[in-house]
């Protein structure tokens, strides 16, 4: 069931709540041990508790970080994040029958909620999912009968009594073992991952396949939408996005890249290719370009916590639909309008490509998406005001409150704003989340990571 | 582009450009001229893809519904017809070709701006290309390389070719192509719509994985795919680059129109005696 947020939760986001710098976590401090550079986050993720935070990156590897507990004496702010744990989840393979190279790159990580001590988490890169378990261990036994402390065997002539093993406190090790792998399911590259409301299965979306696993069975998988064409040359679209329903364990969804949504019913049929609702809004002929398919092409689709909505990113907007109504949204948020009259170049250098996620705020009051010079933007669906902020190493001292962020689109550019032509496209800021019952926020510009929370007064 | 205080240079006139036929037709407005840099272009990302280790599938299909769908506006428009003739046209000289087929094999982080030239015709003369039309918003130069994630993948890939079998891929392209270009008698007219989807089936083609192993044959095939052909195509010989690709936009282009206009297909004859020197080779050693 839907828990209802807390009163903390409840806040109204821009004006209201003045977002302040709490960490920026750079990884190649943390990965200065392990002597290869930082490389580009792929993927962050809040658990279900927001007490955890992971992080995918293009190396393979993950990152979690865990927020410390709140000191009575620091009544102003709330725990900061540290690392908790670091493992290498995927390696880069190599597929001897296509002569191709697969990325470890780290597309999606996903929670699984949590139900005894240890955190399970899947990752998944472009083939292969893999179910990881992080458990922590603070006792070790002392006083083995049969070995040394130091491991070795003891001569079994020098046993002259029995005693029992005691266990005794020791530093805290994190360790993170990978307890499943699910692998060799997707001819096409991985997208989604989304653990179903029933804890026991979950789904994998490639661009052309949807299949849907059981936590316990790694060498079977059910397919459930295959939109593949009989005929690859009849290609025209392919699956962007899948998520499940986070309370009804039979409805899933899944985006394309012509900008449509379908819902589908796992009752219905073992084959999931008649959806059963069908959500498109219908395209504004007086926008029309060459373009408008490319821009139309849904990067993220995410149901909000109450599962009564979902939202959708394409490259311009943000669109929140009431699943009950398929067809238009009942909600658009333009992120970067002025880009509008960029798409050509945007084009040419492949950035309309880029795929921009987004996400729920924990009461689904406010919603959040990234966008370039490493600016993110947070719209209130309440008062429809939002604000645009910049995640960046210049702006960012520890407690220091956030400025917000204007791109002047034509005209005289006033003080502090920034023109359009001045964006650097480079910095773009793909992956955002938001803890799931308080305001605090990770953003993943390039390989830094920068975790923001509101500033209490 | 996006580097500060570069001004953009206006071409003076759409008008002073058509003049000199950039299609071998009478171009007359900028819309068109757009449109034909935006084929250009959406062509030559296909033929990037197709170097890229693990290609985007959801990129190349936009790409591919976006020439698709200018093919078929230029359909409708009759200029699709001259942009054929233009191909067929004898008046194209071997330097042309070669301008073209260089844009592709120079490595992006030399350039400072794609220079979108036309493949069909012009030489390159027009180095800034630039329109300022709200439907197809404008292409600019600029000084700093305004390709961030193209020059990045380029880089990246010329590093991968060595690691991977592009040539693998390269091949079962080329020999689709070839076999497209023998079987074929097209319309210029259906040309656009019958080749295209065959066009952009080799685009897709190599995304399948090659399933099983069909016989001893074609593992023989195999054996040979990945020797070189690239070396007789003229092309290859003058750039020096036998990793460049086999497939430039203008081999594209060429089996988008209609065969028998062979004149300007010269690779095929070189082609055609290496696949008989392939069957000697064959000869000897099944040992007949």
């Amino acid at each position: 069931a839907y828990a209802s947020p807390t009163a903390a939760a409840v806040v109204l986001v821009c004006d209201t709540v003045q977002w302040c710098f709490l960490s920026i976590l750079n990884n190649c401090l943390i990965f200065l041990p392990f002597g290869y550079a930082a490389d580009i986050i792929s993927t962050v993720e809040f658990n279900c508790s927001g007490e955890l935070l992971a992080t995918g990156d293009k190396g393979g590897r993950v990152v979690i970080f865990q927020r410390e507990q709140e000191s009575k004496n620091r009544l102003l702010s709330r725990g900061e994040y540290n690392v908790y744990s670091t493992f290498q989840s995927h390696e880069p393979e190599f597929d001897y029958l296509k002569s191709l190279e697969i990325e470890e790159k780290i597309n999606k990580i996903r929670w699984l909620p949590q139900q005894n001590a240890a955190h399970f988490l899947l990752s998944a890169n472009d083939k292969t999912i893999k179910l990881w378990k992080i458990s922590e261990r603070d006792k070790r036994a002392e006083g083995y009968n049969l070995k040394d402390e130091d491991g070795r065997l003891r001569d079994q002539f020098r046993i002259t009594t029995l005693r029992v093993p005691v266990l005794m406190p020791m530093d805290l090790m994190v360790e993170a073992s990978p307890r499943r792998i699910f692998a060799n399911a997707h001819t096409y590259h991985i997208n989604s991952i989304s653990v179903n409301s029933d804890y026991e299965t979950y789904l994998s979306a490639d661009d052309l396949r949807i299949n849907l696993w059981h936590l316990e069975i790694t060498d079977r998988s059910f397919n459930i939408v295959d939109i593949k064409p009989a005929n690859m040359e009849e290609l025209t679209e392919v699956i962007t996005a899948a998520e499940c329903h986070p309370h009804q364990c039979n409805v899933f969804v899944y985006s394309s890249s012509k900008g449509t949504i379908r819902l589908c019913d796992m009752r219905a049929a073992a084959l999931c290719d008649r959806h059963s609702k069908f959500f498109e809004e219908p395209e504004d002929p007086s926008s029309r370009s060459f373009f408008s398919e490319i821009i139309s092409s849904i990067s993220d689709v995410k149901f909000s916590h109450s599962g009564r909505y979902m939202m959708t990113r394409d490259y311009l907007s943000v669109k929140v639909w009431d699943l009950n109504m398929e067809n238009r949204p009942v909600e658009t948020y333009q992120v970067h309008e002025y880009l509008r009259s960029k798409l050509c170049s945007l084009y040419e250098n492949d950035c309309i490509f880029d795929k921009f996620e987004c996400c729920w705020n924990g009461s689904d009051s406010a919603i959040m998406t990234g966008s370039y010079n490493n600016f993110f933007r947070m719209f209130d669906r309440n008062t429809r005001r939002d604000i645009t902020l910049e995640a960046s190493r210049e702006n960012s001292k520890p407690r220091a409150m956030l400025k917000p962020r204007k791109v002047c689109t034509g005209g005289k550019r006033k003080k502090d704003e920034i023109s359009v032509d001045s964006l650097d496209f480079n910095k773009k800021i793909l992956h955002t989340a938001w803890h799931p019952k308080e305001n605090v926020i990770a953003v993943a510009a390039t390989n830094n990571l920068y975790i923001f929370q509101d500033k209490i007064n | 582009m996006f580097s500060k205080g570069t001004k953009r240079k206006f071409s003076d006139g759409g008008e002073e450009i058509s003049d000199e036929s950039l299609l071998g037709a009478r171009v007359a407005s900028s819309y068109s001229l757009q449109r034909q840099s935006l084929l250009d272009m959406s062509l030559i990302k296909l033929q990037l893809c197709h170097m890229l280790v693990e290609p985007n599938l959801c990129r190349s299909v936009l790409i591919a519904n976006t020439v698709r769908q200018i093919q078929e506006e230029m359909t409708h428009d009759g200029s699709w017809h001259m942009v054929t003739e233009a191909f067929c046209s004898a008046g194209q000289s071997p330097s042309e070709r070669l301008v073209a087929t260089e844009v592709l094999c120079r490595s992006r982080e030399q350039d400072a701006e794609p220079k979108l030239f036309s493949v069909i015709s012009y030489e390159g003369c027009c180095e800034e290309e630039v329109v300022a039309d709200e439907t197809l918003c404008s292409v600019s130069v600029s000084d700093t390389v305004s390709n961030v994630c193209l020059a990045g993948r380029m880089g990246q890939c010329w590093e991968k070719s060595e690691l991977s079998g592009i040539e693998r891929d390269e091949e079962a392209l080329e020999d689709s192509r070839l076999g497209s270009g023998e079987e074929e008698e097209i319309d210029t007219e259906d040309g656009a719509s019958t080749e295209s989807p065959k066009t952009i089936g080799q685009v897709f083609g190599t995304f399948e994985i090659k399933n099983g192993s069909p016989g001893p044959d074609s593992a023989l095939e195999e054996l040979f795919s990945d020797v070189d052909t690239s070396y007789y195509d003229l092309d290859t010989m003058l750039t020096g680059m036998q990793s460049a690709p086999k497939m430039g936009p203008y081999d594209l282009l060429d089996s988008l129109a209609p065969s028998h206009s062979s004149p300007s297909i010269v690779s095929t004859p070189n082609c055609r005696s290496d696949l008989n020197e392939l069957d000697h080779i064959m000869e000897i050693i099944v040992g007949s």
